[in-house]
């Protein structure tokens, strides 16, 4: 089955007030895609509409051909797994409860854990590398622990497409680097198709292959990393002049900027 | 993979069910033996086993058993309808009153016992209806695309605001007439018989079934709207029909016992305390714990100033409301 996610000439907004007036995007290969754009662009609204969150007042978020609203949910939460930007559980919950939940769309009603269940917690819990911490309460964890654990509830659910609001948000740069890490391994390791949202643009440009960058609700590039990751594009989308470089470190190499001086007049 | 199957909390789970089951036989038993005339095991015994149409068999069947199952029932109904409510608000603070059945049903039934005391018989019926009818317009208030959690707490205070203010009216208007109510708008159980048992009893059911069927999608909530609907939960679905079931609950609670407040906040919180927030194991622990309390306490208050009877609902908040303020310290030193 392919596992395509499209929007089809989406109108996003809250009530009357509209903050994407249309966008088309096509998501159709196993890649990691990051959505960048200044703050109010409309990248985590356009992030909702992918992940069903939010229903587009017109258009349609097509999953496999198919509306995303039309399909049951449990059967699109089979396919795709998405992690907010902030969330809360009670802070009793262990990281065994919170992954057990990563396989609620797999079970009926009155139906318990099996142990095709516990296999795949058990690898949702490899990957992340918290197996250890299996009967720990969620608030003895700590930030980056936590997001591992939220993101080991969603590979619970096997999903082909994983959708993250910002997931570095609350973590130190340490944690910032393990996560983003993590990732990349979980894309590759299972081909795992990663949309999300970073604020992060050298995280962006060094784990992602493909760029988004919305601008004032508008798509203002999509393509590769080394085409939409640009000093002239940086400056139109955030008004702020960069110098981008090359860093080549332990065989790879990847882009970072550094911005050092906001221009008003260009970016505005 | 083992490890996971197995769950350190298990044992204290299955010691906090016996012990929890264990209270509440002997708190039905007890309300049952003691009071104006205390009866021995014996005697309970015999009312089951042969019954006779003698003293002990009209006082226990007809006046003490009743009481217990009314107490245990609305006990079962208000802690189930409080563990929704907190649990479908994201709200610590959520209980029966705040969906607007209290206020309704106090309008209601004061209205019959003031305007028309004719009608007394009419009451409990009366105040379910009024109790209903608040939720319901509660629910209008706050709908936008299905329950908006924030709409539904202020819709629900500015109701019981308004509510309150014809109850306070009645009041005012018929000083006279205050006296009667009075027992009722503090909550109790004086008199009641197995019509009312009869009453709450099918709404119990439903709730029990209706948590049975829903324990997951209220831990789903739980985590929020957004990774509750990434975990395939149809969110506005399950929180109606959640409230539904939460204002049923609650409206057959009070038709019954009158205003008892206290239980429904509180008992979700003490059962929180003792088995956590995973909703599979809270609600039955809120059920036991809610029936055991509340016949516990409506035993206490009808013998402790014997012949005078206490209503319950002031006995449970003067002993209540310290202890869980008692408790809240506890845990926060955690």
């Amino acid at each position: 089955m392919n596992h395509t996610i499209e929007a089809q000439s989406i109108k996003l907004g809250y009530g009357s007030k509209v903050i994407i007036p249309e966008m088309d995007i096509v998501i159709d290969k196993p890649e990691i895609i990051s959505i960048i754009g200044p703050n109010g662009s409309g990248k985590s609204t356009l992030l909702k509409a992918l992940s069903r969150i939010l229903i587009p007042l017109a258009g349609c978020v097509l999953l496999a051909g198919k509306d995303i609203h039309q399909l049951q949910p449990r059967q699109v939460a089979k396919i795709m797994a998405i992690l907010p930007q902030t969330v809360h559980a009670p802070g009793d919950m262990t990281v065994y409860d919170l992954v057990a939940y990563g396989r609620m769309p797999y079970k009926k009603m009155f139906e318990k854990l099996d142990s095709d269940d516990q296999e795949c917690m058990a690898a949702a819990l490899e990957a992340t590398g918290i197996r250890k911490m299996l009967h720990r309460r969620l608030d003895s964890l700590s930030g980056g622990e936590r997001q591992r654990a939220w993101l080991a509830m969603a590979l619970a659910q096997e999903p082909r497409l994983l959708l993250l609001d910002e997931p570095t948000t609350y973590l130190d740069i340490h944690h910032q680097l393990e996560l983003m890490k993590l990732v990349r391994k979980l894309h590759q390791d299972m081909q795992i198709t990663v949309i999300m949202v970073l604020h992060d643009l050298n995280h962006a440009a060094r784990f992602s292959q493909r760029m988004i960058a919305v601008k004032d609700g508008l798509l203002f590039a999509d393509g590769p990393v080394e085409e939409v990751f640009t000093v002239e594009n940086l400056r139109a989308l955030y008004g702020v002049e960069t110098t981008i470089m090359t860093i080549e470190q332990g065989g790879s190499s990847h882009r970072v900027c550094f911005p050092h001086d906001s221009c008003l007049t260009q970016g505005a | 993979m083992r490890e996971v199957a197995i769950d350190p909390r298990g044992t204290w789970r299955t010691g906090i069910s016996i012990t929890g089951l264990v209270a509440l036989v002997a708190a039905l038993f007890w309300g049952i033996r003691v009071g104006a005339v205390p009866f021995s095991a014996y005697d309970i015994w015999n009312v089951f086993i042969a019954p006779a149409s003698n003293e002990a068999y009209q006082i226990i069947y007809n006046i003490r058993v009743p009481r217990v199952l009314v107490g245990a029932l609305t006990g079962i109904n208000l802690a189930l309808a409080g563990c929704i409510l907190q649990g479908v608000l994201r709200n610590p603070l959520a209980d029966p009153g705040i969906i607007g059945v209290s206020a309704g049903a106090g309008l209601a039934a004061m209205s019959v016992m003031i305007l028309w005391p004719g009608l007394m018989a009419l009451v409990p019926a009366v105040a379910f209806i009024g109790a209903l009818l608040a939720a319901g317009i509660v629910f209008l208030l706050s709908w936008d695309r299905g329950i908006q959690p924030l709409r539904l707490i202020l819709a629900g205070v500015a109701l019981a605001a308004f509510f309150g203010g014809g109850m306070s009216a009645l009041m005012v208007f018929h000083s006279d007439k205050v006296q009667g109510t009075v027992n009722w708008m503090a909550g109790g159980f004086q008199g009641r018989s197995w019509n009312h048992v009869q009453m709450i009893l099918p709404y119990s059911l439903v709730g029990v079934l209706g948590t049975m069927l829903s324990y997951r999608h209220l831990n789903a909530l739980q985590l929020g709207d957004e990774v509750a609907k990434g975990l395939g939960i149809r969110v506005e679905k399950a929180r109606f029909f959640l409230v539904v079931l939460a204002a049923l609950l609650a409206a057959s609670a009070v038709s019954v016992a009158g205003l008892l407040g206290f239980v429904g906040l509180i008992i979700p919180h003490i059962a929180r305390m003792l088995v956590g927030s995973d909703f599979e194991y809270l609600m039955p622990c809120a059920a036991v714990l809610g029936a055991t309390i509340v016949v516990a306490a409506d035993t206490v208050a009808r013998t402790i100033f014997s012949p005078v009877e206490v209503p319950v609902g002031i006995f449970m908040a003067f002993l209540g409301a310290p202890f869980f303020i008692y408790l809240l310290r506890k845990g926060m030193q955690r």
